[in-house]
């Protein structure tokens, strides 16, 4: 199927000819954007795993988070007839290269080792393709998670919020006592993400219909504008400097006491980690207030590059990444929980033992969902769609209304 | 056999670079008018579907806060660098001491990259850490400058860095254009009364037309093109408030899975950039005719 490309298109037949490199047998070629500190070394782990059984690793690390650099390579590459044999991939875009028939099969390891009864459904989604295995995936991120300063909040009044109206009310005690209440730094990924949580404290059924299953009704509906309305109550409490502020600055503004929360996938963590923070103690983890119960996740997957079937390096690799060991130390490592639900969680902080208890629970009770802002809900096309409006938004270009208005066509034009 | 040499030695030289020029300039222009007619998504497909790709593009608000904002950066880069390089020029131009120190120093910011421009002006620009800060540590409490992160006015700090940038280089050109002058021209004006202002006017501007349309093509081109400097400084915000067409085109093609759109959009700035070309070699090839 890959070849398909190859013979029709001009680019890869010039391409092709200066292309020399194929990756050997025995070796793995893996493209993936873990190139910070702790990433690389968790990378390491799985490495040395491989090693173990005899198979050669050929790093090709593009970095950039987010993967938009690496997926554009991945792009040009197999355009040309040069596929690497394992890409770390997200959501949609396993199922946009399953669909172009690019990925190799991995039904066997799965059924070998019994992927079907650990991995969660939800997850599943998107390891999976027409019944089959095309990806095995390495973590669960979730995004609706808020990290407040311990300090920030005892001043506060203490409580960890469970509602919207106490979350707008400790909001409101930060701001009397002086600092930033709400650290956001303005990129709209960064929005995205807030509003993954906002839609989701509306309810389950709101947040699967307008965001997964794109129902008009839902999209412009009273719903969608009390999330704008939302938006709009969390924007005032953002600093006026924020656009254009990386997230980590951001969670550097709670770190210092200069700001009280940060509402940011588990990924926020690690930098609380790196300051020396101890969860518990200097900063609380909490769902976001109204969505205790129900996860927004994203999930890192490896998918396997092949014209035909899965070559025994791929089935080895895929096994190593599905190994619980590999995926304890990994996810340690990266904030992020283990994508299998049977790993012990002893190695892990309090944060991450919720995180872990949340998604099992979750994942029971049906209310375990795609990250929008992370495209786990819709293709890359609409969720830019989404993007545009949200951090339109944001930055005062829709009312509310105008905003769930211009949420349905913007959806429409893109699909 | 020295005449067959001469005769074909350029062409055997020329040939490569003319072969790769027709391959990758103008055969993936053919390729991208071909991908702007189809429904490409993440990989190129090939099956034909008509023009529909350029109404649904002129249909999407992002594309229209992206042509509105290049109208606003285009005519107010090219008028001010024009105006500034201009004046420049001129002063220069004065017999004035230290010339060869303070040219250098005007032309310097075109070595940078727009990248480096794009960070520099960010931080500068930035009222946490640049001016607005700057200005209330030294006691100016009430000063107050956000254009960048305003939505309605970043587009206008692109306008100011990207002049900041060319307006040198336009100098230069219009410094070379004023040297070719002939000197004898403005003795024979002043000696008929003329004042400096007016020989300006009246003569010399008017001689530097060539140099004015040279300024205005290449200024037009770097403004359609632009995308590295939008990138460094603001990276199309705060919202989508500072999008131009290249930025909407790389977003489509390579982020969002729409490559038909994407290409679309690269053909409408490549007329766009024709548009200009077109007619500015049509008068330089016809007055070379003509002499």
């Amino acid at each position: 199927m890959v070849n398909k490309y190859l013979v029709k298109s001009l680019a890869a037949s010039l391409v092709l000819s200066f292309s020399a490199s194929q990756a050997f047998a025995d070796d793995v070629e893996v493209l993936h954007w873990w190139t910070s500190g702790g990433e690389a070394a968790a990378v390491g782990v799985l490495k040395d795993d491989l090693a173990g059984k005899g198979v050669g690793w050929k790093d090709m690390p593009i970095a950039g988070g987010g993967g938009d650099a690496a997926m554009t390579t991945l792009k040009a590459r197999v355009t040309a007839g040069n596929a690497p044999t394992a890409v770390q991939m997200l959501g949609f875009d396993i199922q946009d290269w399953a669909a172009q028939g690019a990925l190799a099969n991995l039904n066997d390891v799965a059924a070998a080792e019994g992927w079907d009864a650990v991995v969660p459904s939800a997850l599943q989604a998107f390891s999976k393709h027409g019944g089959n295995w095309v990806a095995a995936p390495v973590n669960v991120h979730s995004t609706n998670w808020v990290w407040i300063s311990k300090s920030a909040l005892d001043a506060a009044g203490g409580n960890a919020p469970t509602t919207w109206e106490e979350l707008v009310s400790v909001l409101d005690a930060m701001k009397a006592n002086g600092i930033t209440p709400l650290a956001h730094g303005g990129q709209a990924w960064q929005e995205a993400t807030m509003f993954d949580g906002v839609a989701l404290s509306l309810g389950n059924g709101f947040y699967k219909s307008a965001l997964i299953d794109l129902n008009e009704d839902a999209l412009g509906g009273a719903l969608m504008v009390e999330a704008f309305n939302r938006m709009g109550t969390l924007r005032s409490y953002v600093d006026d400097n924020f656009s254009g502020r990386d997230w980590n600055l951001a969670s550097a503004m709670v770190i210092n006491g200069d700001a009280g929360m940060q509402m940011m996938g588990d990924w926020a963590k690690g930098e609380f980690l790196k300051a020396g923070q101890k969860p518990g103690s200097d900063f609380v983890c909490i769902r976001f207030p109204g969505t205790q119960g129900a996860v927004t996740f994203n999930s890192d997957q490896f998918a396997m590059f092949s014209g035909s079937g899965s070559s025994a390096a791929q089935e080895a690799m895929a096994s190593s990444v599905m190994n619980p060991v590999f995926q304890s130390a990994f996810n340690v490592v990266k904030g992020s929980v283990p994508a299998r639900t049977d790993v012990p969680d002893m190695m892990f902080d309090g944060c991450g033992k919720k995180g872990m208890a949340d998604l099992a629970a979750a994942n029971a009770a049906g209310s375990l969902f795609g990250s929008m802002a992370h495209g786990h809900t819709v293709p890359a096309g609409i969720k830019n769609a989404m993007y545009d409006v949200i951090t339109g938004h944001f930055n005062g270009e829709f009312s509310a209304e105008e905003a769930a208005a211009e949420m349905v066509s913007a959806v429409a034009a893109a699909k | 056999m020295k005449n067959y040499l001469q005769l074909w030695l350029p062409r055997i030289v020329l040939a490569p670079s003319f072969f790769l020029i027709l391959v990758f300039v103008y055969g993936f222009i053919i390729y991208t008018g071909y991908l702007s007619l189809t429904d490409s998504r993440m990989l190129p497909t090939y099956e034909f579907m008509g023009l529909s790709n350029y109404p649904k593009l002129f249909g999407l608000r992002h594309w229209k806060i992206a042509v509105n904002n290049l109208a606003i950066f285009g005519i107010l880069y090219i008028l001010i660098c024009t105006i500034i390089g201009l004046l420049l020029a001129i002063l220069l131009d004065q017999k004035i001491r230290a010339e060869g120190f303070l040219r250098p120093i005007f032309l310097y910011p075109m070595a940078l990259s727009f990248i480096v421009t794009g960070t520099a002006w960010k931080w500068f620009l930035d009222p946490g850490i640049g001016l607005e800060s700057i200005m209330h540590q030294w006691g100016w409490e009430s000063f107050h400058f956000d254009w960048i992160k305003n939505r309605t006015f970043a587009i206008y700090t692109v306008v100011m860095a990207a002049v900041w940038q060319s307006s040198g280089f336009v100098m230069a050109m219009f410094l070379a254009g004023l040297r070719g002058i002939d000197g004898e021209i403005m003795k024979a004006a002043q000696i008929d009364g003329a004042s400096g202002f007016r020989i300006y006017r009246r003569i010399i501007i008017p001689m530097l037309r060539p140099a004015f349309l040279s300024a205005f093509v290449i200024l037009a081109h770097l403004a359609i093109k632009a995308y590295d400097l939008v990138i460094a400084l603001t990276n199309g915000g705060p919202g989508r408030a500072t999008e131009l067409p290249a930025t909407f085109m790389y977003s489509y093609t390579f982020e969002r899975n729409q490559m038909g759109l994407g290409a679309t959009s690269a053909i409408i700035m490549l007329i766009m950039i024709f548009s200009i070309i077109i007619p500015y070699l049509y008068s330089e090839l016809r007055s070379e005719k003509e002499s």
